[in-house]
């Protein structure tokens, strides 16, 4: 079965390209705009993984982190987010609500597919 | 490249983005303190920075940065909101839209000014930076580059070398979503490894945590990939976890691994002699799956739930969709044809006996229509986006001029047709403009025409019928009617002694050249390009109206067809030809006989209840060959407040059209604005009656009012 990723940002073009660059990849792709959207879509369904950026409205990717690790079925997951290198503090913060690791923007998509393949196996 | 397959989607989104965010700056210039519309502005430069730099935009990502900054500090409340602050985003904003490739002909970037912005804005954070003391400050230094500062030396990372590798992961590493063998495994695709686990963390059964990790392990690794290549693997780890690297001249793995075969011989070796027996059955794999078990049972018991709650969700997703222009277009061009088609359908049915035929003609004309209607609503737009764009060109064009203008805007809801509303921005900007430059007085003269400093501007949009009517009225010095009519009369426009009305006054307004006359500029000003104007609303099938009371203000009417695609006509016959006249502008269809011609002496007048109209001769004009019949009809239509007829043949009715363009090779013919296909499946022409009038009607008018 195809790993399903759910990915995060409130800029369509960047959605566009994450959620095109997995699915050539053969990984099957949620969107969502926010991370009150994020939630809303997954759920409880089951994801293998979760690529998220940080400033969003409504719920921001800080938060959507927290709500996730704190969901039994989500707790293990690899989450992702999408930093600028401006955002150390927000990185840390990051990590610190439990995300497993981040992607510097710009990125290329064989970027995001190495840090993929890296957390995912 | 995959890439530039999206750039035009982020030129999309980044156009969007900059509107919407020069809309929340002027409202941030209102409210300044609102703090959701400053996490709007910060979001959206976010976004911009983030973004461009991803789709080859980088010049606009680095230009982005120092702006965004001012606004991270802003959001903190370390900064306010100033007038200056507004004024450089704006100016940013219009620089970033430049940058993404727009008005790149007309305005090629200005380097200058994106130096000076930068610098700007540069200067905003130092004057910050400076106020703070340092302390407060706390930099914090990226996490990827520490571990590389303590490696070895750069010169040294070539050649093969050999590391031993102590890693000794968090206990809750598993909650931060990482699995420490996915980075063995890494590790084991850099080069040879040889790997030690070590199990003396693992509690009794009893307090054991399966979710918990009791692990760590000594990797050797013989690699010619450097200390970078190692560190890249461990990149995510955290700092609760223990992570040390070293060079080992003594240790090789290749040649342990050739006399060692395998894993688990290394491992009786190297580990500890007490867990060495039985490792395997502590090996973190049943950890893991103890755990999968765990998240399989409570998935199981949320299935039904989340099944219920999926379909739910699926019809919340989806309220809108962005479609491209050209899908639209090829929608409209199909119903359009199925419209013509039907109306043929029609035309035979109802000669048919067949009442079967008939019924279902019916229901498909039914259909047609709806189709029809929705797919015209399909490419209506709220008249409110080109109106709060305007906003940003008062305020400029009145800081510029020194004058104190408001905008207020009605009707935004109202929609138009996309291509309407497109074409209808250049002319829009075109009367504000004029109404802040001549219109609006500056504020101290307001003050003593007993006004407020304060002028306003209102744009209202409604819908009447088929129409749209957009007003835009300025409470500034209006017109001066007899100084219009002054100039009109000097230019020979007008008779002397004229008792033309107010709106044929007005109406001098819009012949070109008109305005350029120093003395009506400078005191009431109107008229500056206003034929352009003009122009442009006609070519939309509209018209345009002024009302002007002096020293109160001005207000231009525009009267707009709601949409482009489908009109209104009147199908008329001049021999064999079919014609249509676009039925928003005919007032009338009188009947004339060849004898009332001859009264006047061949001339091309008429008299319609005492005034005397000109009319054009279409049969004349196209050079119609055939037997002119005794009776004729005149279409007489109004065209900005002047009568003109139209002599044709015969009229036959009304018909409602399905505008179809000539395409290149005709686009040059006057006095033809398209074709339509009839229920027949023959062709007729659509008049531009504007055009046809414009050639001859002033002269033509002119010579009447002087012959009475």
């Amino acid at each position: 079965m195809n790993k399903t990723i759910l990915t995060v940002d409130d800029s369509s073009s960047i959605r566009q390209v994450v959620g095109f660059t997995l699915q050539e990849a053969g990984y099957t792709v949620v969107e969502a705009c926010d991370g009150l959207e994020a939630l809303k879509k997954i759920n409880g369904s089951p994801l293998h993984m979760v690529v998220t950026d940080l400033n969003m409205p409504n719920l921001d990717g800080i938060g959507l982190i927290k709500k996730l690790r704190l969901d039994p079925i989500h707790k293990f997951i690899p989450i992702i987010m999408l930093t600028t290198e401006s955002q150390n503090e927000k990185k840390m913060e990051g990590k610190a609500a439990g995300a497993t690791g981040w992607i510097v923007k710009p990125f290329k998509p064989e970027q995001l597919l190495a840090v993929v393949k890296k957390v995912l196996g | 490249m995959i890439i530039d397959n999206h750039q035009k989607a982020f030129i999309e989104e980044a156009t969007e983005l900059l509107s919407e965010l020069e809309q929340t700056l002027l409202d941030l210039e209102v409210n300044r303190e609102d703090k959701d519309l400053i996490g709007k502005v910060f979001r959206a430069l976010h976004t911009i920075k983030g973004s461009s730099g991803m789709f080859g935009f980088d010049e606009m990502a680095h230009f982005t940065h120092d702006i965004e900054n001012v606004y991270d500090l802003i959001r903190n409340g370390e900064l306010p909101v100033t007038k200056e602050i507004i004024d450089l985003t704006l100016a940013a904003r219009d620089q970033l839209y430049i940058m993404l490739g727009h008005d790149k002909s007309n305005f090629p970037l200005n380097e200058k000014r994106t130096a000076e912005i930068l610098d700007a804005s540069k200067k905003i954070i130092e004057g910050y930076n400076n106020t703070v003391s340092m302390k407060q400050k706390t930099i914090i230094p990226e996490p990827k580059k520490a571990p590389e500062s303590k490696c070895i030396p750069e010169q040294e990372l070539k050649g093969i070398r050999t590391y031993s590798i102590h890693f000794k992961p968090s206990q809750n590493i598993f909650m931060a979503g990482s699995n420490p063998l996915l980075l063995l495994n890494e590790l084991n695709e850099l080069g040879k490894t040889s790997c030690t686990a070590h199990l003396d963390g693992i509690p009794d059964l009893a307090q054991m945590n399966p979710e918990l990790c009791y692990f760590y392990w000594d990797i050797i690794l013989t690699t010619g990939r450097g200390t970078d290549a190692i560190n890249d693997v461990f990149i995510f780890l955290g700092d609760d976890s223990n992570l040390q690297i070293q060079e080992n001249e003594n240790l090789d793995a290749t040649l342990i691994n050739e006399n060692l075969t395998g894993f688990e011989e290394i491992l009786k070796v190297t580990a500890n002699p007490a867990y060495s027996e039985d490792e395997s059955h502590y090996d973190d794999e049943p950890v893991k799956s103890k755990t999968e078990n765990k998240v399989d049972e409570i998935k199981s018991s949320s299935k039904k739930i989340k099944d219920n709650q999926e379909a739910h969700h699926e019809i919340d997703s989806a309220t809108s969709l962005r479609v491209s222009t050209e899908k639209l277009d090829e929608l409209v061009n199909l119903v359009s044809e199925l419209v013509t088609i039907q109306a043929r359908l029609v035309q035979i049915a109802s000669q048919s006996d067949n009442s079967a035929i008939v019924a279902i003609t019916e229901e498909v004309e039914r259909i047609t229509w709806a189709l029809r209607d929705s797919a015209l609503n399909i490419r209506m737009l709220p008249i409110g986006t080109t109106f709060s764009k305007f906003k940003r060109l008062v305020r400029d064009l009145s800081n510029e001029l020194g004058k104190e203008v408001e905008l207020t805007a009605e009707g935004a809801e109202t929609e138009l047709d996309k291509t309407v509303l497109e074409k209808l921005n250049d002319p829009l900007i075109h009367i504000i403009r004029n109404s802040i430059d001549h219109g609006i007085e500056d504020p101290d003269e307001r003050e003593r025409c007993n006004k407020t400093r304060l002028g306003t501007i209102k744009l209202s949009a409604s819908q009447s019928g088929g129409n749209v009517l957009i007003k835009i009225s300025d409470d500034g010095a209006g017109i001066d009617k007899d100084q219009v009519k002054a100039k009109a009369i000097a230019n020979k426009l007008l008779p002397e002694n004229t008792d033309a009305t107010d709106s044929e006054i007005y109406s001098m307004l819009f012949v070109p050249g008109f305005s350029t006359a120093k003395k009506v500029t400078s005191v009431s000003g109107r008229g500056v390009g206003m034929d352009v104007v003009k122009r442009a609303i006609e070519a939309l099938r509209g018209n345009v109206e002024i009302e002007s009371t002096l020293k109160k203000g001005t207000t231009i009417s525009l009267k707009l067809p709601l949409t482009l695609a489908i009109i209104d006509g009147l199908l008329v016959k001049i021999g064999e030809e079919t014609f249509v006249i676009p039925l928003s502008s005919v007032e009338e269809c009188i009947e004339l006989m060849q004898s009332d011609i001859e009264k006047v002496n061949g001339r091309h007048i008429v008299n319609i209840r005492g005034d005397i109209v000109p009319y054009i001769d279409i049969r004349e004009r196209f050079v119609i060959r055939g037997t002119v019949p005794q009776i004729r009809q005149v279409v007489i239509a109004g065209i900005n407040g002047v009568r003109i007829g139209f002599m044709v043949d015969k009229v036959i009715g009304q018909h409602q059209t399905v505008l179809k363009t000539l395409g290149k090779a005709y686009k040059n013919v006057e006095g033809v604005s398209g074709a339509t296909i009839l229920g027949d499946g023959s062709v007729a022409l659509i008049l531009d009656i504007a055009k046809l009038a414009d050639k001859e009607s002033y002269e033509e008018s002119l010579v009447i009012s002087q012959a009475v």
